[in-house]
């Protein structure tokens, strides 16, 4: 057995060493990551994000939405109680990045899909006061007069294919067309065909303009109506 | 190797580093630290076991003892849920109209129906049910678009107003901008206008609006405006106007109609929750 004094005066020795007790520690922490996956449950219903809503959801991230709202329901009957179902892995599994959040100064918003009607999203937006008087949110009225940036919508469509989004080259071709679509409800069958369950409308208020407005609200009801809980069945080995 | 010796002032053992002269005392850790530590680390491998902790090829080892956040959630889901059940088996056992005879089981829903009401109602219609002039109907006046008997609130609350739930309540004013002249909008408006005012019951007849409205509205509207509610076609005659009652504004809304839309709830509240919440709106001030 080496003492201290034959390990320190031996370099080769040392560094093996030293590589075999970080090894042990990176494959501890490394290794479950591999199988990630098995953990995420199978729920039918999920899709990737259609192109209004991705656009909407870097909106979302961009004025920084996540810092107040988480997106993530825990398993506590409180939670359970006032926001529904709790969230499951799969919910966000084409979440780039994830937005549960860690912390709450305004209402989770895992589930606010279809929770309220597009006019009040519009007028919640514009003046949260108006329709919540308690309400410390900022007003985002900006967004209405803000056109969304078409063009750069399948960039964002392929990126997000690079780290594991299915869209398919359609769905790359489709997506400005697809993206108009949605904030019009014109012509739309294609796009629900693509995208089951989008919600179509003038979200804006403004029958003319695709606004950021108009991705923000779409991408805000869509959240959590994508998986039907009375058909999906979770972990049921479980006591 | 330098010799370890003992230091004569401490009495302790050093090292046997030495620099200049120097010497380290050799420090061990106590025996009580490396104890400890050698003693959590069995306990947290006895954790792992117990608890959920590895992914396997197959899902996640669930553990010993089986415990998941979820059981955890179903079992206060049922507790909760037995201490409710009398409760909610004595609203269900009565027909609506006769929860409020009872007083204990009035003061179950109003409390549950308040709590439902704010989480679920109040972001459009206001704490209280005061709504939002040109955007959310008030739910504590007696003007109900859709009916304010406590089932014909429960139909609407279940499945909603103007959305894709297939049993939702849909109707759609014309856009009379498209098929009337702005003279011909502007008449209308202006019989509209009279028809609250009992003073002009005779006189409004000879109002150049009079025929138009008769062709056009009354059959949503009624012949005298007081509304029609299988097209939740609100009554006309009557001082409450949900997009505004000046001349401007009903102009406004006969050219190009706004029309609400309120979400479903099926998917989000369950029967005995509808119900509750359904006769606290009832409750209000307005129910009928």
């Amino acid at each position: 057995m080496p003492n201290h004094a034959t390990i320190e005066r031996s370099l080769s020795l040392l560094s093996m060493l030293a590589l075999l007790v970080i090894s042990i520690g990176g494959l501890v922490e490394i290794v479950p990551l591999f199988r990630i996956e098995t953990t995420v449950e199978k729920v039918a219903g999920m899709r990737p994000y259609s192109p209004l809503e991705q656009m909407g959801r870097n909106i979302y991230t961009r004025e920084g939405c996540y810092l107040c709202h988480s997106q993530q329901i825990r398993p506590f009957r409180d939670e359970v109680d006032r926001y529904g179902h709790y969230s499951i892995a799969a919910e966000s599994m084409y979440d780039h990045p994830f937005l549960w959040g860690s912390k709450r100064t305004g209402p989770d918003l895992a589930r606010v899909g279809l929770k309220y009607s597009n006019a009040w999203h519009l007028a919640h937006l514009e003046d949260p006061r108006s329709v919540v008087p308690v309400s410390i949110m900022p007003a985002y009225a900006e967004l209405k007069n803000r056109d969304l940036d078409l063009t750069s919508i399948p960039d964002h469509l392929t990126a997000l294919r690079k780290v594991g989004v299915p869209y398919t080259d359609t769905q790359i071709k489709t997506a400005i067309d697809d993206a108009k679509a949605q904030a019009s409800g014109v012509d739309a069958d294609g796009l629900l065909a693509r995208y089951p369950k989008a919600r179509l409308g003038d979200f804006d208020g403004q029958p003319n303009r695709v606004t950021e407005m108009d991705a923000l609200i779409a991408y805000l009801q869509v959240l959590g109506t994508l998986v039907d809980f009375r058909d999906a069945r979770l972990d049921p080995g479980a006591k | 190797m330098a010799q370890r010796e003992r230091d004569a002032l401490t009495g302790r053992l050093t090292t046997g580093h030495e620099w200049d002269g120097i010497k380290e005392l050799s420090t061990p850790i106590p025996t009580w630290w490396i104890t400890t530590f050698l003693i959590s680390i069995m306990v947290a491998l006895i954790y792992l076991w117990l608890m959920p902790s590895f992914a396997t090829t197959k899902s996640l080892e669930p553990g010993l003892l089986g415990w998941s956040s979820r059981g955890e959630l179903r079992e206060e889901q049922a507790i909760a849920a037995a201490a409710q059940a009398p409760w909610r088996q004595r609203l269900m056992a009565v027909p609506l109209e006769e929860v409020s005879k009872d007083e204990e089981l009035r003061r179950f829903v109003q409390a549950g129906g308040r709590a439902l009401f704010n989480e679920n109602c109040a972001p459009c219609h206001g704490v209280g049910g005061g709504g939002q002039q040109g955007q959310f109907p008030a739910l504590l006046d007696d003007d109900w678009l859709w009916g304010g008997k406590p089932a014909d609130i429960i139909q609407t609350v279940r499945h909603g107003i103007r959305n894709t739930d297939e049993e939702s309540r849909q109707s759609a004013m014309p856009v009379f901008g498209d098929s009337l002249s702005k003279e011909q909008i502007a008449n209308v408006a202006d019989y509209v206008l009279t028809l609250a005012d009992k003073s002009k019951a005779d006189s409004r007849a000879a109002l150049p609006g009079a025929a138009l409205f008769k062709d056009n509205c009354a059959g949503c509207h009624g012949e005298n405006g007081e509304g029609g509610r299988d097209f939740g076609a609100p009554r006309l005659n009557d001082a409450i106007w949900l997009y505004g009652g000046s001349r401007d504004a009903i102009i406004h809304q006969i050219t190009s109609p706004r029309m609400g839309s309120m979400p479903s709830f099926a998917s989000r509240l369950n029967e005995e929750s509808l119900r509750m919440l359904a006769l606290y709106v009832h409750g209000l001030g307005g129910g009928e």
